[in-house]
């Protein structure tokens, strides 16, 4: 595969839901490319179609219209190959089992050689920082703590695109921020493409390569915006006027998004 | 700890309090008619009067006799340590002399019933877990399976048990097989519904996330829903294994079945032998008791293995 083809290309994606109240339109006319190493972050009200513009990347969702490819794959492909770990908001960790338990899960079903296994759940650990904790019971970490074991889970087979939901939504904010700046560390260290959800305008621009700004009804993105900080990231550039500037501007795109609706 | 034992001593002691005083009344005019037939004096006089009388006023008439309300031969309410004397006689007692396995013995005869039950309670439990998967993987078998196994628990089972034993002796099956086959019928029930709700117990979320590892449904069988059913597995079996007891038992009654405590309860019944009847009730009640409690046990034991709080 070329370098410039984007590893992950939506084309006029269009996603109606049949429900009882009627049709809802939770996806129009999405077109993005997301290139390799990219982290896209997604960013909109409510509704407004992030969580399904991610699961049909995952071939969890069928779109109605339009094409996505994954790797030059159609999603359903790119799932049976493995190509994407997949975070969700919750941690959900199988109470049944200890964290390496869970971490070893996708791997077991993978068909990874057991000696393999405990290599990488030991790098794993080690990368969302719970090196130790391998033993323990979900029910014995934190909040914070699962949703690590969680994304250690997903980074424990060898996918190269990781996405997102809302990973960090139901944490306070000092967690929060610590597990931004470890999961940019493991972005530069493991050169993963990344789909990230969020609510938080300071968590997009301070993570992402890219912001996706999107509207609701029908779910639609509203702005793409290029995101111009240096890789390096220290917490405290969230004060510099380069980064109120872009959060700015994506203030602005959630603003037009509301008043296309009225 | 200590608290709960001492709740427990005393509801026993309410109950057997309870019990004594009940079998005042209810073996009263027995009572009295002994002591009219030892020559006593009693009131009414006159048998037909006595008849007429509900068995309180008839102690209350009397208030000397109401000792003769217990420890009669044949009374309508046994008392509890009559009751408490047979089981010991007829249990502990007899495999102190070594004849634990006599007819005469409720352990032989509780052997014969448990057999029974533990035999369909393994043919029930399997068939409902085999149910269950079927059911759970298999649109069809959710439509067909289900409804079927709810229209058999609304036949009453007393009106089942003789046509499953005659149906059965008839291919020249009797025994344990046939009873086996009706305590399987009643706990296969249970332990279906249960199992299908324990089986659908992960979420969507669950189920999506063996999806992005492209888990085959043999994977997500193992290693998701198998794990996640088994408080209700656990919850299922021990209404599942007090249901297969009292299968059991059910099918030694119309058989006229001369082994088990069914068989004890009937025989009791035709020869007027309360204590024996009761002492058979008790046996049977402390074998569901023993039997749930181990499950119990294996419950507590599995889901510690599995890391699961209690
Ligand atoms: N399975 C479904 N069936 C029917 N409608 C759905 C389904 N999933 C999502 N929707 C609808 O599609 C729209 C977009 O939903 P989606 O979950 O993608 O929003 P979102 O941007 O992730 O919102 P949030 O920020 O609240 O998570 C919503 O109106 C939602 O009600
Ligand atoms: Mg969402």
């Amino acid at each position: 595969m070329n370098e410039n083809t984007p590893v992950i290309q939506a084309r006029n994606l269009d996603l109606t839901f049949q429900t009882n109240d009627g049709p809802v339109h939770a996806l129009k006319d999405v077109s993005l490319d997301i290139m390799k190493g990219d982290f896209v972050s997604f960013i909109g009200p409510s509704g407004c179609g992030k969580t399904t513009f991610l699961r049909v990347v995952a071939a969890l969702e069928e779109p109605t219209g339009g094409t996505v490819t994954v790797n030059g794959m159609s999603p359903d492909d790119a799932r049976r190959a493995r190509a994407y770990g997949y975070v969700f908001q919750a941690a959900g960790l199988y109470p049944w089992r200890t964290i390496e338990g869970n971490i070893k899960l996708p791997l077991e079903i993978m068909g990874y050689p057991k000696s393999e296994q405990d290599d990488h759940v030991k790098r794993v650990l080690e990368l969302v920082d719970l090196a130790g904790f391998g033993k323990k019971f979900p029910w014995q970490l934190s909040g914070g703590m699962q949703q690590r074991a969680s994304i250690a889970r997903a980074l424990a087979f060898d996918a190269d695109i990781l996405l997102m939901d809302e990973p960090f939504g139901a944490l306070d904010e000092i967690v929060r921020d610590h597990l931004n700046e470890q999961l940019l560390e493991l972005w530069d260290k493991t050169h993963k493409t990344i789909g990230f959800v969020t609510h938080s305008i300071p968590e997009a621009v301070y993570l992402s390569t890219k912001i996706v700004v999107m509207s609701p009804r029908p779910g639609r993105i509203t702005d793409v915006i290029e995101n111009t900080l240096p890789r390096e990231r220290p917490l405290d550039i969230r004060d510099t006027p380069e980064f109120l500037e872009i959060a700015h501007r994506v203030r602005e795109g959630l603003r037009a998004g509301h008043a296309y609706d009225d | 700890m200590i608290k709960s034992a001492l709740s427990v001593l005393t509801v026993v002691a309410a109950i057997i309090g309870i019990w004594y005083l009940a079998c005042i009344p209810m073996n009263m005019h027995e009572a009295v008619q002994q002591a009219e037939r030892a020559g006593a004096e009693v009131t009414p006089a006159k048998a037909i009067d006595r008849l007429q009388m509900g068995g309180i006023a008839l102690a209350l008439k009397n208030p000397g006799l109401v000792g003769g309300a217990f420890g009669q031969e044949r009374p309508r309410l046994p008392s509890p340590e009559q009751v408490a004397a047979e089981l010991w006689k007829t249990t502990g007692a007899m495999a102190a002399n070594g004849r634990a396995f006599s007819k005469r013995s409720l352990i032989f005869h509780g052997w014969i019933t448990l057999s029974a039950t533990l035999l369909g309670f393994v043919f029930g439990t399997g068939l409902g877990i085999l149910l269950a998967v079927g059911i759970v993987h298999s649109r069809a078998m959710d439509m067909s399976v289900m409804p079927w196994a709810i229209a058999s628990q609304t036949i009453p089972i007393l009106a089942l048990a003789p046509m499953i034993i005659v149906v059965l002796n008839s291919v020249g099956l009797q025994g344990l097989i046939p009873k086996a086959i009706i305590s399987a019928y009643l706990s296969f029930f249970p332990v279906v519904v249960g199992m299908v709700k324990g089986l659908r117990a992960p979420d969507a979320m669950q189920l999506d996330l063996m999806r992005t590892y492209n888990a085959t449904r043999a994977q997500t069988f193992w290693k998701l829903r198998l794990p996640a059913s088994m408080p209700y597995l656990f919850a299922s079996l021990k209404i599942g294994i007090s249901a297969s007891l009292i299968g059991a038992i059910v099918g030694e009654l119309p058989t006229g079945a001369v082994r088990g405590l069914g068989a004890r309860m009937l025989t009791g019944s035709y020869y007027g032998q309360t204590i024996q009847i009761w002492s058979a009730l008790f046996a049977a009640a402390i074998l569901a008791a023993v039997l749930v409690g181990l499950i119990g046990l294996i419950q507590r034991l599995t889901l510690k293995r599995m890391g699961i709080q209690a």
